[in-house]
């Protein structure tokens, strides 16, 4: 069973949610997909026991003893990224297109390390993560190495909880392909409703169970009776509405799950949430 | 001059920046964050025109086709696969043209596939751009690089994607300025460092924003000081600007918000050594 929870953009506590799941489902086995600005270790704490350097992109590299200028590459090169012979690391996609028209075979292609990939041990079980070195490439392939990562520690039977990427591009596909049930939360603005629905269209596309749940429902309760008619409509199961709890910034400063502070109204709706989602997943 | 705004994460309120400050001293604003672009929802441009973005892909003319392998094995992202003929996951196609150019019988072509759209519009004279990925497709870069391209000298502000990834990059090259939006939170902190990091590996000069501020010590605040990093702004941590922004209002509206984004304009005058 793999629950993927995202939302259409960062900032809409998708990770204050799963870092509560992670902590209520003692057995799961956790998977940071959000690769390009990780979070969940953070929260959750723990001991690094795995660490691999991650090759996710290569990078052309020029000879100058065998460069001639001729400049056949510079022509070739759809990304502006080779001048004078000197390559452009950061516009560089890897192509190698400028290898073939090269006469003086003076480019080769070399690997590099595009960031990390980690499992940490928590007091609440495996996690699995990386940290990409920032400004690299490939991130929705590394996302799919980390969920590997994530299933070499369970059997097909565990409870897996991944903590999704925002957006709507190569990493979030890579983050929900293959799972069983996508957890959308959804903000009540008008930019929310609109990730929402962008975001949907994914998991809509990869046929995987949405189900939706809309945090500080009470910023914009106008907006929220629009988010549940949509739902309605669409014939979505909307199983939570989190209401807007400033003790959520406390937790987030004290680097605790929500779900710990008793008398939190936002961790009383998530823990129900999290009960509702058991049954969907039995 | 173009100034950029970013944060290592999304929801930090890059778009409220750079909204709000691109409609204060109205200059071009372009809205790069491609995969969820929600900087028109504030702006409301009017007379909307609308630009189909593709990417070439190779096409390949079975007729000439002399089954050698050559494309296959020089894509360096697996797009082409080669059965009985040669087959293409367009998805997987970056339009690099290697394939092009290592076939030795001309037998490929290529055709434009349509991945997303750039719109142009006014917010009354100010100029406002962007661009949108499809739902599905991979790859924003392309967009984000088109969009780049139709920016000339004048001041322009982009609001970047969020993360610090190479989609990141692609808005920030030949950026003057950058505007780092951040959290006064532990995860802020997180992502704000990798953000630094970024603007440091790439040389553009930049300044620090904090984001629902309610108590003037935090980690952030320490840290940028500790660093020697500006801080040219504090938003505080308030409802009523969540109010506003969910119902796609612009801050400078009122008064008071307006007078904060003028200061934060001025510190940024000041930080570039010239007045916008
Ligand atoms: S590998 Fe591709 S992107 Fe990199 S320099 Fe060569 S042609 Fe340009
Ligand atoms: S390189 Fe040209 S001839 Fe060779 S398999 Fe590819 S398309 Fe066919």
């Amino acid at each position: 069973m793999q629950l993927v929870i995202i939302s259409g953009k960062g900032g809409t506590g998708k990770t204050t949610i799963a870092a509560s799941f992670a902590y209520l489902s003692e057995n799961s086995i956790k998977c940071d997909c959000d690769v390009d600005a990780s979070n969940l270790h953070i929260v959750l704490g723990g001991e690094d026991i795995k660490s691999e350097a991650y090759i996710g992109a290569k990078v052309a590299h020029v000879d100058g003893d065998k460069c001639t200028l001729c400049r056949a590459c510079e022509d070739m090169c759809r990304y502006d990224a080779i001048k004078d012979g000197v390559v452009d690391e950061l516009k560089c996609e890897g192509c190698a297109a400028c290898t073939v028209v090269c006469d003086y075979d003076a480019i080769k292609m070399k690997d590099e390390v595009t960031g990390d990939t980690i499992i940490t041990k928590t007091s609440k079980g495996i996690l699995s993560r990386a940290q990409m070195i920032v400004g690299a490439e490939g991130s929705g392939k590394l996302v799919t190495d980390v969920r590997k990562n994530a299933l070499s520690y369970g059997s097909k039977d565990d409870m897996y909880i991944l903590d999704g990427t925002p957006g709507v591009g190569c990493a979030v596909m890579a983050s929900v392909t293959g799972c069983d049930i996508a957890l959308i939360i959804v903000e009540p603005s008008q930019s929310g409703l609109n990730d929402f629905k962008r975001v949907l269209s994914v998991v809509e596309f990869f046929e995987i169970k949405p189900l939706v749940c809309i945090n500080k429902y009470d910023i914009n309760e106008e907006v929220t009776k629009d988010i549940s008619a949509y739902c309605e409509a669409k014939n979505i199961d909307l199983i939570g509405k989190i209401p807007f709890d400033t003790t959520v910034e406390k937790s987030i400063n004290e680097l605790k799950p929500i779900v710990l502070y008793e008398n939190s109204m936002a961790a009383k709706e998530i823990k129900n949430i999290w009960k509702k989602l058991n049954d969907y997943t039995k | 001059m173009q100034i950029a705004v970013l944060s290592g994460k999304g929801g930090t309120g890059k778009t409220t920046v750079s909204t709000n400050l691109a409609k204060l001293i109205n200059v071009r604003y372009i809205d790069c964050d491609v995969e969820e672009p929600n900087g028109f929802i504030f702006l409301k441009p009017q007379d909307i025109k609308s630009k189909e973005v593709s990417i070439p892909v190779p096409y390949v003319d079975e007729d000439k086709c002399i089954h050698c392998k050559k494309c296959v094995d020089i894509c360096q992202f697996n797009a082409l696969v080669h059965t009985d003929r040669v087959i293409l996951f367009e998805k997987l196609c970056h339009g690099c043209g290697a394939c092009r150019a290592v076939c030795p019988t001309m037998a490929i072509v290529e055709k434009d596939r349509p991945i997303g759209k750039i719109e142009t519009g006014y917010s009354d004279d100010m100029e406002c751009l962007s661009g949108t990925l499809n739902v599905t497709e991979p790859m924003a870069g392309p967009i984000i690089s088109k969009l780049k391209g139709m920016i000339d000298d004048k001041t322009t502000i982009i609001d970047c994607s969020p993360g610090s990834s190479c989609n990141v990059v692609k808005p920030l090259l030949g950026v003057d300025y950058a505007i780092l939006v951040t959290e006064p939170t532990e995860f802020g902190l997180h992502d704000l460092k990798i953000a630094v990091e970024l603007v440091r590996k790439m040389k553009i000069p930049f300044g620090v924003i904090i984001n629902r501020m309610s108590q003037e010590d935090n980690a952030t605040s320490k840290y940028c000081k500790d660093d020697n990093i500006n801080i040219i702004g504090t938003i505080p941590f308030d409802r009523d600007i969540a109010v506003m922004y969910s119902k796609g209002e612009l801050l400078i509206k009122d008064e008071k918000y307006k007078k904060m984004f003028t200061d934060i304009m001025s510190n940024i005058e000041e930080a570039i050594g010239c007045s916008l």
